[in-house]
């Protein structure tokens, strides 16, 4: 995925770290990098928020749009998702380079949100019509550890988008015509705090780790990712890599995930509520800070 | 487990300049640096319309006459008898391919290495044959500019003991403008550690070893295991080096050595953190001021 390669003694160095539970950068074997959040940081989109771990900046951004729902689910509204790796992250995304990455990407996130994300929500006339979210993922930099990274900037964009509120509705015949309100503040927030956000676990030797660097992911055997809910519950789980595993270690490894899952729904939830509180005369940094 | 998200509004960067100092001025491409007349263009400018610019991003360096635009982030610009620290990317016709952040790769000949036995001959074809066993794809050597060919593109050499094949230990990339030129560049620090400061930017981090290599260091050891303690000191080395070349501070033993010291307070994984890089660039730079007044 990356240019980067390691020789041996690089490896035999972060293997035998990992062994000892002191990682390259000073890290255990289940801390995060720190993380850095901004929301609402595109003014022409419903929703946004940019996240930086380390190495790592993503900009996520949810667009809202009238839909008809599909004819089986009359009362359900409609997501998509859809990534972007930019050639600015590394070279390999040059061209259609990045176009595997992002595929599983967005296929993995749309997996991991269906079970979870209510979508009666976002129904407006039952049959005729429902709102659309498509959530764009721009991955701007890449420093490891990717699908953690874009859960987290999803799961924050989507807590930042709001509907815009309907206030009328006129019958023509079968169409029906929606009045949206001229007032771009009037609008109501998409709640979606029990979304869950993903966590990689990478196997390196015989323990696994936790916010693999791109290092690390080198070094590993292979990579568990699982889509953990506030409240623990596991919604979905893929492996990456060539490596297998023991039917032992993996139950080990998705128990672990689910914790982790948790203090980071956890993390998240505070700074979100933080950010909202903080809300009045705010400034806008973006990438030049 | 240790998880922290933190807002991008509470984030505070400070620059670090002296409060004194006048900052330095700044010259974009296209920028007008001076008028042309009684002055020499040098390398980052061209002439239009009678007056100097500037064709990178940098700042201005006058030799007498001679006016000279050095960019601020740029690529490795080779010197004869730099050191430098570089990647094997590909074996070709007697030669290893290597990458050292340069525009180009550069390349170590088969004939400027020492052969294990410190042997000195021709080298034949069976040592041709057999140049994967010394130095394969994806190794790490240490070794020293040899000369510069026409198209800027650098010929290397380790015919000397201190450079060779790099074993266990850590790799970090900063820009290569960071790197304080300096008489030496290999460091063996009070803390039991050894780094050295390839004037390409990267930096090589190990443990330092008692005995006493063989004599090419071609060799491999892996089933050594670096202890804790080494291990811990070799993080924080790297940690404090990142946090002074985010703010954009030159590197060599002193800085490091202060920083190393101004970090104490702090445990490895802290280290990582915004907060604790700042204080440690500023107490750092604060302490280089003191130390040169």
């Amino acid at each position: 995925m990356s240019l980067v390669s390691l020789n041996e003694g690089e490896k035999v160095y972060i293997i035998h770290g990992v062994e000892e539970n002191f990682r390259c950068d000073g890290r255990s074997r289940q801390d995060y990098r720190p993380l850095e959040l901004e929301m609402d940081i595109v003014s022409n989109a419903n929703g946004s928020a940019r996240l930086r771990l380390a190495n790592s900046d993503i900009l996520v951004c949810v667009k809202v749009e009238i839909d008809t729902p599909l004819p089986e689910t009359p009362n359900d509204g409609k997501i998509e998702y859809f990534v972007d790796c930019s050639a600015n992250a590394t070279p390999t995304f040059e061209g259609r380079g990045g176009e595997q990455l992002a595929a599983e990407l967005s296929r993995f996130l749309s997996l991991a949100h269906c079970p979870v994300f209510n979508l009666s929500k976002l129904c407006i006339v039952s049959g005729q019509s429902c709102w659309k979210l498509f959530v764009d993922v721009l991955i701007l930099e890449c420093g490891g550890n990717l699908f953690d990274a874009v859960s987290l900037a999803a799961k924050a964009a989507l807590c930042n988008t709001s509907l815009p509120n309907i206030v009328g509705t006129y019958e023509d015949g079968k169409n029906i015509d929606l009045q949206i309100s001229d007032d771009p503040f009037d609008t109501k927030p998409l709640d979606a705090r029990d979304l869950p956000v993903l966590v990689s676990l990478c196997k390196i030797g015989n323990n696994y780790v936790a916010d693999p660097t791109i290092e690390e992911e080198i070094c590993g055997a292979g990579c568990i990712v699982i889509s953990v809910t506030p409240k623990g519950k596991v919604s979905a789980v893929l492996k990456k890599g060539a490596g297998s595993f023991m039917p032992d270690t993996l139950n080990e490894i998705i128990m672990s995930g689910s914790q982790i899952g948790v203090l980071l729904n956890k993390a998240l939830e505070e700074t979100i509520t933080k950010d909202m509180s903080s809300n009045v005369c705010k400034q806008r940094f973006g990438f030049l800070k | 487990m240790n998880i922290s998200i933190s807002l991008a509004s509470k984030k505070t960067r400070h620059g670090i300049l002296k409060p004194t100092s006048n900052p330095p001025v700044i010259f974009t491409p296209g920028e007008k640096i001076r008028d042309e007349a009684g002055f020499m263009r040098g390398h980052g400018t061209y002439v239009s319309a009678g007056s100097l610019k500037a064709t990178v991003a940098g700042v201005e360096q006058n030799i007498n006459r001679l006016v000279t635009v050095s960019p601020l982030r740029c690529r490795y610009n080779g010197e004869i008898g730099d050191v430098v620290i570089g990647r094997i990317t590909e074996l070709v016709h007697k030669r290893w391919k290597v990458d050292l952040n340069a525009r180009l790769d550069a390349v170590l000949l088969l004939t400027s290495i020492q052969l294990p036995g410190g042997e000195l001959r021709r080298r034949g074809m069976e040592d041709e044959q057999s140049m994967r066993n010394y130095l394969s794809e994806g190794d790490l050597i240490s070794a020293e500019v040899h000369s510069i060919f026409a198209d800027g593109s650098l010929s290397l050499h380790m015919r000397s003991l201190k450079y060779g094949k790099l074993g266990q230990g850590v790799l970090i990339k900063v820009q290569s403008s960071l790197i304080k030129r300096s008489k030496n560049h290999f460091h063996n620090l009070t803390v039991g550690i050894s780094i050295i400061l390839g004037n390409n930017g990267y930096i090589w981090i190990e443990p330092t070893s008692n005995d006493n290599k063989d004599l090419v260091g071609l060799e491999d050891e892996f089933e050594q295991v670096v202890d804790i303690g080494d291990r811990q000191t070799i993080s924080r080395v790297r940690n404090v080096i990142l946090a002074l070349s985010y703010y954009k501070m030159l590197i060599y033993d002193t800085s490091i050595q202060f920083a190393l010291e101004e970090s104490k307070k702090y445990t490895v994984s802290d280290l990582l953190t915004a907060e604790a890089c700042y204080d440690i660039a500023n107490l750092t730079r604060h302490r280089l001021q003191i130390m040169d007044e």
